[in-house]
């Protein structure tokens, strides 16, 4: 991996410790049970699946950007998915469309995203070691390996990758002869998927118990960072949710392989009435969205997490309203549980349902939008430096605005009967969740990068990143909200079957592929400042951004155990930037009242009585239990 | 129109151009010796990118917005598809207020408030008013929102009329078929998915007598004008989902679990024809849900007409037992006077012998399909 190379003085700094004997060069890096190398393995994974994936859209979009374009100089790549015609096959069309939505949800945005920064930043953050069980962390990130290992070889197969939608909703999925992806392609999505959810439920149960565990001394909860409460409540999102996308599948898993009939029923297919009865394809619908709406949120909030600490960090002002974000994020994590439905107004299910959950959907956009008009606020008055992580961060809240408010027309039952399944939804959710989300990942690499590798990204590279990809972005889904309200469906190989789309908007199409095939290739820049700057970046200083949280307290590049010493203790919240009399700009969570007389509001003088009761605290320091 | 949206990508392409060169031109200059940490020119052309992008971006969602529209679909021809289209307009109107001003406040405020040597930021962590207001005022719109969408939607979703004309839509993999409830009775049979084959791809149940008169097609689906229609959709393989544009109707097809929309359409495919200025305007039924290799290809042409033509229309039709004698055989032996009228003269004497000995085994089916109903 890129970052073995990289990081030579990883290897000085954890010798420095004789704590534990050295390890093995397979212990070090590959096996590793260091939250910081499998964070790195995450971000690393995350990038490699983000090229296949983001690849496999432009390759659907030049179908339906230019559905006259002979494709046979993708034939080296995809062999006989081009037919004799030079044109894309109509199931690998598909094929395509299933395996972006699959990769880029689950492997890049929930794996790459939460998997990186849950494990980088919650023990930097919170004052620990290490994870809870770096074993389980371990184990955590080598099941998400062999489930990518699994879904990357089923693209090679002879009947090619699952290809029903990333819903997989069956009977399509479920009957083989119903489709070619429903072939050996979806056994190998289930067990891959079944595999990704161990490793998530691994992940999760670590990140839970950090937090809870393994604070440092004076750690309150309400002194967490932002980060740190986004990701806590992203992995019990998670631990709750992704166990009933594993029943789902494996209910799916009986309906394929043993004969039984929970999803199936009264189906007449190839020449052949099938002997189900009783079973049902709407409970598919409602286990997998049950698991698929927390998704949506267990992608985004660790973006809002992150995208909080950077914008005040780089605001140089406190975030406003931290406890009502907290709260807002509460109302976010509990309400994701009860809105899954809405996915489902048109599916025949009782449409006294659908009201009860138009009324719960709309409720959730109160604490988005308490988000968005907090992260406003933040920036009204503030010393703003746009280091390429606040740019994205802005970004960010752009996205989350613009995608988030058409959530408003498609909860609504009764606008959704139009628009479900059009473009109109493919625009709202890659907005909202798709490319903040994005954003979120790539401001986070920004900003916590120094901290990672030890050296600097460029920040004029990342400048030409953001404008290239933020432009790019508004012109590859703005456009497609007309495709939308025009009706035309989603996961359509052409638009030529019918008179109300034949003739219109290919002109539009073709621009949202070229505007696709622009944001795609602006990536590169990133890439190759990513790679460069591993090797040639600047080195880093201990705080490059004038951060308050502890990660800022540890060495440069912090060996095992992160800290040199004793952890050190929290007397304060996280977002004590530009504080009245104080003379820097910001005053770090270590810092205790009683040495910042000047800048104290009169409440936190009397806490300046606790801070040897918080310094006398039993502290959850691994290095000082027996072992 | 191809022009125009070559314009605006000229246009945007000609900002992303000029965000690269002006970058190019800030790495040129920060070459020279820096101080660690200084904030330089690089966070003021940030700043004001952020502005001009807003401003740019405004106008090309303008321009464009006007460009698209002629491509949107015409008025509804349902007078449901005409209030959820009224709600539609209302809402994205209210909702594009809050994407203007929303980010209007977050480009200007970066722009406004970017990095000024010397300058604190204000020390600003909460405001309680202000927190109530914003959860409170979203809170209030929403409400109004939900509940004119949930009245429409209760509406809309409610029993059809008991006077409704039923049609029974069935999805297969890849086209529609159309099933009429018939030329005399209009009642539609019953149906069992296991009676399925090549001469009966609806699974019509023979053994109830008001299958006799009932006629498919794969190509048309005929309704009248200005009266309710009820659809009942089933699927016979995969998830499939009616969709009729025009009309603004949509409704999953289910394997083993019926479905039902109704609507009134209240132009006809001529009337259609005048408003679009389109000579050839028809109606289609498209499927939404993805059923394989050819989902996007499910079409079936809906033909609306006024009563009069349409009732002319269905008395001309044949029944499916009229053109495929051959499911005669399948009519139990004490219906067989009743499905008579509707069989070729010829064609009753002679299947008549073997269904005889068919009619036990079909016997056993028809108990299933009464409890399946």
């Amino acid at each position: 991996m890129a970052t073995v190379s990289a990081n030579p003085a990883i290897v000085a700094h954890a010798t420095e410790h004789d704590h534990h004997e050295p390890q093995s060069f397979w212990r070090k890096y590959i096996f590793s049970e260091d939250h910081k190398t499998i964070a790195k393995q995450y971000l690393i994974s995350g990038i490699l699946w983000s090229i296949i994936g983001i690849s496999l859209s432009v390759m659907f979009r030049l179908q339906l950007g230019f559905p006259n374009l002979k494709l046979g100089f993708l034939r080296p790549v995809l062999g006989s998915w081009i037919n004799e015609t030079d044109k894309l096959d109509p199931d690998f069309y598909l094929a395509l469309v299933t395996m972006h939505g699959t990769i880029m949800v689950f492997f890049v945005l929930t794996a790459g995203l939460s998997g990186t920064f849950s494990n980088f930043l919650i023990p930097l953050q919170v004052g620990a070691r290490d994870m809870a069980s770096g074993f389980l962390n371990m184990l955590s990130y080598w099941f998400f390996f062999i489930a990518s290992v699994v879904m990357f070889s089923s693209m090679f197969i002879e009947t090619g990758p699952a290809a029903g939608g990333w819903v997989i909703y069956p009977p399509l999925s479920a009957l083989p002869q119903a489709h070619k992806g429903s072939e050996l392609g979806m056994t190998l999505w289930l067990i891959s998927m079944a595999l990704f959810i161990v490793s998530q439920l691994l992940g999760g149960i670590n990140y839970i118990t950090t937090v809870i565990n393994l604070r440092t001394r004076g750690m309150s909860f309400s002194k967490l960072p932002l980060t740190i409460w986004a990701f806590l409540l992203t992995a019990i999102l998670g631990l709750i949710s992704f166990p009933v996308l594993l029943s789902a599948a494996l209910l799916l898993i009986f309906d394929r392989s043993f004969g039984t009939s929970f999803y199936l029923s009264e189906i007449y297919i190839k020449g052949e009435a099938l002997p189900n009865v009783g079973g049902s394809p709407i409970l598919f619908q409602h286990l997998f969205w049950f698991l698929g709406h927390p998704e949506v949120y267990i992608v985004i909030l660790p973006a809002l997490g992150m995208t909080s600490e950077i914008i005040a960090t780089n605001a140089r002002k406190p975030i406003f309203g931290y406890r009502a974000m907290i709260a807002s994020m509460m109302g976010i994590a509990f309400l994701a549980f009860i809105v899954w439905a809405h996915h489902m107004f048109v599916t025949g299910m009782n449409p006294f349902l659908g009201s009860i959950f138009m009324f719960l959907t709309l409720i959730i956009a109160v604490p988005s939008a308490v988000k968005a008009f907090n992260y406003i606020t933040t920036l009204w008055r503030g010393n703003i430096r746009f280091t390429p992580a606040m740019l994205f961060s802005i970004g960010l809240v752009s996205f989350f605005i613009s995608g988030g408010i058409t959530g408003l027309i498609l909860g609504n039952s009764a606008l959704d009967i139009q628009l479900h399944d059009t473009y109109f939804v493919v625009a709202h959710f890659h907005l909202v969740m798709g490319a903040a989300s994005a954003f979120g990942l790539l401001a986070g690499v920004y900003h916590w990068f120094p901290k990672m590798f030890g050296r600097m990204l460029d920040e004029k590279l990342g400048y030409v990143h953001f404008w290239l990809t933020f432009i790019g972005i508004y012109l590859v889904f703005f456009p497609m909200h007309y495709v939308g309200i025009a009706g035309f469906p989603r996961r359509y190989y052409a638009f030529t079957s019918y008179d109300f789309t034949k003739n219109i908007f290919a002109d539009m199409n073709a621009f949202i592929s070229l505007a696709a095939i622009f944001t795609f290739a602006a990536q590169w820049v990133f890439i190759y400042n990513f790679v460069n700057s591993l090797i040639r970046g600047k080195r880093a200083t201990q705080n490059p951004w004038k951060s308050n949280t502890l990660e800022w307290t540890t060495p440069i590049i912090p060996g095992h155990g992160n800290w040199v010493g004793e952890i050190p203790a929290v007397y304060r919240w996280p977002y004590d930037y530009s504080k009245p009399g104080a003379k820097d700009d910001f005053i770090p969570q270590n810092v205790p009242y009683s040495q910042t007389p000047e800048s104290n509001l009169p409440h936190e003088n009397e806490l300046i009585s606790l801070e040897s009761e918080i310094e006398a605290q039993n502290l959850n320091d691994q290095f000082k239990q027996p072992h | 129109m191809v022009y125009i949206v070559a314009l605006l990508a000229v246009v945007f392409l000609g900002l992303a151009a000029m965000v690269v060169s002006k970058m190019a031109a800030v790495v040129k200059n920060a070459g020279g010796p820096k101080e660690e940490g200084q904030i330089g020119l690089s966070n003021k052309i940030n700043g004001a990118l952020f502005v001009v992008f807003f401003v740019v971006g405004l106008i090309g969602a303008v321009w464009s917005f006007m460009y698209a529209r002629q491509f949107f679909l015409p008025e509804a021809s349902s007078p449901h598809g005409r209030r959820t289209d009224n709600l539609f307009w209302i809402s994205m109107a209210m909702i594009t207020a809050a994407f203007v001003l929303t980010n209007a406040l977050l480009f200007i405020f970066a722009w406004m408030y970017q990095h000024k040597e010397g300058y604190k930021a204000a020390y600003y962590p909460e405001n309680h008013k202000l927190e109530l207001i914003w959860t409170i005022v979203p809170a209030v719109i929403m409400a109004v929102m939900v509940f004119t969408g949930w009245r429409a939607w209760r509406d809309i979703m409610a029993e059809a009329p008991a006077n409704a004309q039923v049609f029974e839509i069935v999805g297969k993999q890849f086209n529609w078929i159309a099933r009429y409830p018939g030329v005399d009775n209009n009642k539609l049979g019953s149906f069992n998915y296991k009676l399925i084959d090549n001469n009966n791809e609806t699974g019509i149940d023979y053994t109830d007598e008001a299958s006799f008169d009932d006629f498919v097609s794969t190509s048309e689906l005929h309704i009248p004008a200005n009266k309710p229609v009820l659809l009942k959709i089933r699927a016979r393989d995969v998830l499939h989902s009616v969709f009729i544009p025009h009309l603004r109707v949509k409704m999953d097809a289910v394997p083993g679990m019926p479905t039902r929309f109704w609507f009134i359409a209240d132009k006809t495919t001529d009337e259609m024809r005048n408003i679009t200025g389109n000579p050839d305007f028809t109606y289609e039924i498209a499927c939404t849900e993805v059923c394989g290799q050819g989902h996007f290809s499910m079409r079936i042409r809906l033909v609306v007409e006024d009563e009069a033509t349409w009732e002319a229309w269905c008395k001309q039709q044949k029944p499916l037992l009229t053109s495929t004698p051959e499911l005669a055989t399948r009519i139990p032996a004490s219906l067989k006077a009743k499905a008579a009228k509707y069989l070729p003269a010829d064609a009753t004497a002679a299947p008549a012998d073997s269904s005889t000995a068919s009619v036990p085994q079909q016997g056993g089916v028809s108990v299933a399909t009464t409890t399946l109903r």
